[in-house]
């Protein structure tokens, strides 16, 4: 079990933090401890009602893509008011980046504010059907946690709607949002095109709200306290606190609940240590950007901070590689896995991951050929935006930013050296792939 | 036949017998048809395996078989009206699409008229296809594995030349290149690779190259 | 009303027919899938863009409103 670190790292009271995890112990909250802490579930009694206040909080989905959650909202209950059908709202609990462990954390601790988050989004919409979708367990049985809390919740009957659980197969692409929608109609978890977009038309047709678990417990505090309270911390653009999973040089995940805008330098300098100078700083997960680290030192924890490094905050996830580790090789077994988790459909992302991640074993060996880095480059380029999901697009950016970052780690290579002096690997990658159609479902 | 036709429709000049000029005509039509339609399939099946024709661009293939399929059905409508038309024996215009309609050779020509229903089933689903869900289209694609034996069958059946002489050459040879070109397509389909597979079997290639090429 | 092509690339499976109709638009990459050329599409070309639609076994290329 991940331990979970309360309160943040910055100086000073960054107000009112942490706000999702229970402040005391690791003891995962009943429904009794959850409406002490919180307070009790605040329905509006009609639908529509709570989408104003989340634009007036300028909440952004806490999955990685960070899109404005209020115009989601609006979406889906603009479909469903044009066609008439009930829409279904699912929490998206998969995590099915290797590296994170926030959304594991927080259904494990604090589940009834997820849950809450989902009957108020669901009202929000006028949704007849609920789902929570987690990961086939990782460390613990999250799914008999869930289930007590939700028989909690049916005792006490405060949910509206009622709440199905789904588990994600372990592969990359489950949490994808229509991968997840193909898996619940009963089939594989893989991308499906777009258009028409699930908010349009998604899980049997109707329109789908799919929310990550995070993103829906910070809708049941807004609901609760309201958009100026949330807006509190964070930045004036990007409001509010998010969910990190950090690694340092000792590889141990620590979840902490940061505000957005908090300097990286806060988070990945542990105490004793010397602050970032050398090595590198992985931002974002196995979709996300490698930054030297004294680059990393100087940026804050928001989009707008991370555009000029080329990064984006992603589902907070963020590394920091010991230096006695070789960035080449571990990029290579990460890439190694991405290529493995293609669904395999489309013609580019299925020809180019398989030959990047070779030639970057190449890459992250001795004395790789000369023309090796210029195809990765190629390919990568070739596999960006034609593929059904972003998928490619993120391996590629992954893979760019290591080259860039890496660049001196290249050179030693090439000259058949390497500048590290560990060859364990580090960054957590799953063992198992996919092999058959049944691995997808 | 055809000559001999030919002759016969000369030697009675003064009267020209036009119930024998018909049934010359629908039966040649019949048989450009089922020639026409047996290179229908065998492009659809190219189609299908990415095949090419030597010399000719991608499209043409996807374009030949559209193409084809339509001049098919034209020689069919000729092939029809022509025995409509022929006083000799009763056929009704409803026995095209309508099996069994017809009181003259009834399962026979009722044959025909199965075939060519899934034939306009398939000309009008692709035609129609942008507005179809792919499902139903390919369910109805699917139906010309049937629409073409059903067609050679009421050839054969319906006239008593296609079962002599280099007539009935030509029909056994329509129907070993299709039973050949299915064949084909069918192994080549079993062997193609799953979805779940196609990466791991990539990437073991690619790795393997690599090292091959490398010592 | 300008339009533009948009590959689905999970039914394409590379015919590569709509490159032969409109090379102006859509190459084909080292793979045989095509790399389509997403900016609006020149008035000139939407005879063979149609062309290159209608082309596609798999209905993988389309045209839509941008």
């Amino acid at each position: 079990m991940t331990t979970a670190t309360q309160g943040t790292p910055t100086e000073g009271t960054a107000t009112g933090l942490p706000r999702l995890l229970p402040r005391h112990g690791q003891q995962p909250e009943d429904w009794y401890a959850h409406v002490a802490r919180v307070g009790r579930l605040p329905y509006r009694d009609a639908p529509g009602r709570l989408i104003s206040d989340l634009q007036a909080a300028g909440l952004t989905g806490r999955g990685g893509a960070a899109f404005p959650v209020h115009r989601k909202l609006a979406a889906v209950l603009e479909a469903a008011q044009a066609r008439r059908r009930p829409p279904v709202v699912i929490a998206n609990g998969a995590e099915s980046e290797p590296a994170s462990d926030k959304d594991a954390t927080l259904l494990w601790l604090a589940p009834h504010l997820v849950l809450d988050g989902l009957q108020l989004a669901a009202e929000a919409v006028g949704a007849e059907q609920a789902i929570l979708y987690t990961h086939a367990d990782r460390r613990n049985d999250v799914g008999r946690r869930l289930r007590q809390a939700i028989a909690q919740r049916q005792a006490v009957a405060v949910d509206r709607v009622p709440v199905e659980l789904a588990e994600a197969p372990p592969r990359f692409l489950a949490g994808q949002e229509t991968a997840l929608v193909n898996h619940l109609a009963g089939g594989p978890a893989i991308p499906t095109f777009t258009p028409p977009r699930i908010t349009e038309r998604g899980l049997a047709g109707a329109p789908t709200l799919v929310q990550n678990v995070e993103t829906l417990a910070h809708l049941a505090l807004i609901a609760r306290r309201g958009p100026r309270w949330f807006r509190q911390v964070g930045t004036e653009a990007e409001p509010g606190s998010m969910l990190c999973t950090i690694r340092r040089s000792d590889g141990v995940p620590r979840i902490t609940e940061v505000p957005l805008g908090v300097p990286l330098r806060a988070l990945l300098a542990g105490p004793g240590e010397q602050g970032l100078r050398e090595g590198a700083v992985l931002i974002g997960g196995y979709h996300g950007t490698w930054v030297p680290a004294a680059e990393a030192a100087k940026l804050t924890l928001d989009n707008h901070g991370l555009r000029r490094a080329g990064a984006r905050v992603g589902a907070g996830i963020l590394i920091t590689l010991p230096q006695d580790r070789c960035g080449l090789v571990e990029t290579a077994l990460v890439v190694r896995y991405l290529a493995l988790e293609s669904a395999g459909q489309c013609g580019p992302c299925l020809n180019g991951l398989p030959r990047i991640a070779a030639a970057l074993a190449e890459l992250a060996g001795a004395r790789p050929r000369r023309g090796t880095r210029a195809n990765v480059e190629r390919w990568a380029g070739l596999v960006t935006g034609r593929g059904a999901c972003h998928h490619p697009d993120g391996a590629a950016r992954f893979v760019r930013s290591a080259l860039t970052t890496f660049a001196a780690e290249l050179g030693r290579h090439e000259r058949g050296r390497c500048g590290a002096t560990d060859t364990t690997p580090f960054l957590p990658v799953p063992h198992g792939s996919a092999h058959t159609e049944q691995d997808w479902i | 036949m055809l000559c001999c036709a030919s002759r016969r429709m000369l030697e009675n000049v003064s009267g020209i017998n036009s119930s024998t000029a018909l049934w010359y005509a629908s039966r040649a039509t019949g048989v450009v048809a089922l020639l026409l339609l047996t290179a229908v399939v065998l492009l659809g099946l190219l189609v299908t395996r990415q095949g090419r024709l030597p010399g000719l661009p991608r499209f043409a293939v996807t374009g030949l078989h559209r193409n084809i399929s339509l001049l098919a059905v034209a020689f069919v409508a000729v092939h029809v009206l022509t025995a409509v038309a022929d006083t000799y024996v009763h056929i009704p215009l409803t026995a095209a699409v309508v099996p069994l309609a017809s009181e003259y050779e009834r399962l026979w020509i009722g044959l025909g008229a199965v075939s060519l229903d899934i034939t306009i089933a398939l000309i009008v689903t692709s035609l129609l296809r942008r507005h179809l869900s792919r499902r139903l289209w390919r369910a109805v694609h699917l139906l010309a594995y049937a629409s073409w034996p059903v067609a050679w069958l009421h050839s054969i059946t319906s006239s008593a030349d296609m079962r002599h002489g280099w007539m009935f050459l030509l029909a056994v040879a329509c129907a070993l290149l299709v039973v050949v070109a299915v064949g084909w397509r069918q192994s080549a389909a079993s062997r193609d690779v799953p979805r779940a597979e196609r990466v791991g079997l990539l990437m073991a290639a690619v790795h393997g190259r690599d090292r091959a090429s490398r010592r | 009303m300008s339009e533009k092509l948009l590959v689905n690339p999970i039914e394409c499976e590379g015919h590569g027919a709509c490159a032969e109709l409109l090379p102006e638009m859509i190459t084909l990459d080292e793979w045989g899938y095509p790399v389509v050329d997403g900016r609006p599409l020149p008035a000139a070309l939407e005879r063979d863009a149609r062309a290159a639609v209608s082309a596609c076994p798999t209905l993988a290329l389309r045209l839509v409103r941008c």
